[in-house]
């Protein structure tokens, strides 16, 4: 399963970019995105902002679950107080529809189980939790682009733990 | 001697802080400690100490009055500088919310109400005085939050020329910075109310008048009917 990880600012201008592979089941981490469709993902979640919108004022809570989907990615959000935009883009490696004869429980076979729901949910806890602290700091000012390298440090060690 | 230890073992800090140096131009506190190690709920039940907030919101308002061409120039100045505390107090505050009622505000009222106690909780460690809707029906869009007490104006005293100013407008600007953040724009303003006359119960009340924009009602009437 390959990730693509992006925070998106109230202007619809994105703040942290962030691409990587699993790391349960022996992965190695990096992400395997097909060169051809690499630049496709901020597209694919660029358009998914439009639905974004529509979500964030019929329920209350942050984190939406899958909300998109395009061919083989799927697009995972999570809203913050400050209408920041966490999204997820994640690729199976292989089409879904290959596992529905045994029912495996990987959250790399499975986009939308509920197993996977939960890996995600815990992922965007533990980022927001990073989010809020880079916030919190006096210098940092609303749509500022994040460049701190222990933001995207913590980025991946909560990728790698959950995902 | 010096032959015997051709190798000093390396200084628990020296490898990381090589590490880092490659990073050009960005500098680590020597500890080693960023903001990404500590934790966001230490300080969630300590208080500050009220005379050194005095002497520097005096400070600050004493800034703000540099180079202003009147009053209203200067609430506008205390407004900007609480605005950005406001934006981040939102994200802060719903952070330490627990996490079933860990919910984005999505209508006016579930906004105000976090505003006046949440927020008001966390800076004033009580909740605001009175939240009342504008009676006017013209102006459906305004709402008042009453303070009694304001603790920032506890050491202001307004000289008679400038009776209209009001310090609070600090604070309007916070309330401003979370009805922004939420995705509901809004002007806030604070108004002293009480008339300075003798015995007055609170000489120092003020209403911080909330006025959302239309396209806020607007939105409001549609997602209550849906």
């Amino acid at each position: 399963m390959s990730y693509y990880f992006a925070i998106i600012g109230t202007q619809d201008n994105p703040l942290f970019e962030y691409e990587f592979g699993t790391a349960k089941q022996g992965g190695d981490g990096v992400a395997r995105f097909p060169e051809q469709a690499r630049h496709m993902n901020q597209f694919i979640v660029h358009s998914s902002l439009d639905i974004v919108e529509e979500a964030q004022w019929a329920q209350g809570q942050m984190y939406f679950k899958c909300i998109d989907r395009f061919y083989n990615n799927y697009v995972s959000c999570f809203m913050t107080g400050g209408n920041v935009k966490f999204l997820l883009l994640h690729a199976p490696s292989q089409p879904a529809i290959a596992n529905t004869s045994r029912a495996s429980t990987s959250i790399a076979a499975n986009p939308t189980s509920p197993q996977t729901e939960e890996a995600i949910k815990q992922f965007f806890t533990e980022v927001y939790e990073n989010w809020v602290k880079t916030i919190m700091s006096p210098f940092y000012h609303v749509n500022m682009e994040v460049k701190s390298p222990v933001f995207r440090s913590r980025v991946a060690a909560a990728g790698k733990k959950y995902l | 001697m010096a032959s015997s230890q051709p190798v000093k073992p390396p200084l628990a800090g020296q490898p990381a802080q090589a590490q880092r140096g490659s990073q050009a131009g960005l500098k680590y506190p020597s500890s080693g400690k960023t903001i990404y190690n500590r934790p966001l709920n230490r300080s969630r039940t300590q208080e500050l100490s009220q005379a050194s907030f005095a002497y520097l919101f005096g400070e600050m308002v004493s800034y703000a009055q540099k180079r202003v061409t009147g009053i209203q120039d200067l609430e506008k100045r205390l407004n900007v500088q609480g605005h950005p505390i406001g934006l981040k107090l939102l994200d802060l505050l719903l952070y330490r919310e627990p996490t079933r009622s860990q919910t984005r505000p999505l209508n006016i009222i579930a906004l105000l109400q976090f505003i006046t106690t949440a927020l008001w909780r966390h800076l004033f460690s009580r909740p605001a005085d009175a939240l009342e809707k504008s009676s006017n029906p013209e102006t459906p869009d305004e709402y008042m939050i009453s303070d009694n007490e304001p603790l920032v104006n506890q050491y202001i005293s307004v000289p008679k020329e400038m009776n209209q100013l009001n310090c609070a407008a600090f604070v309007a600007g916070i309330v401003e910075g979370v009805c922004d953040g939420a995705g509901f724009p809004a002007r806030v303003t604070a108004h002293s109310v009480g008339k300075g006359e003798e015995g007055e119960l609170w000489p120092g009340k003020t209403v911080f008048l909330v006025k959302f924009q239309p396209e806020v009602v607007e939105r409001e009437a549609y997602l209550g009917k849906s």
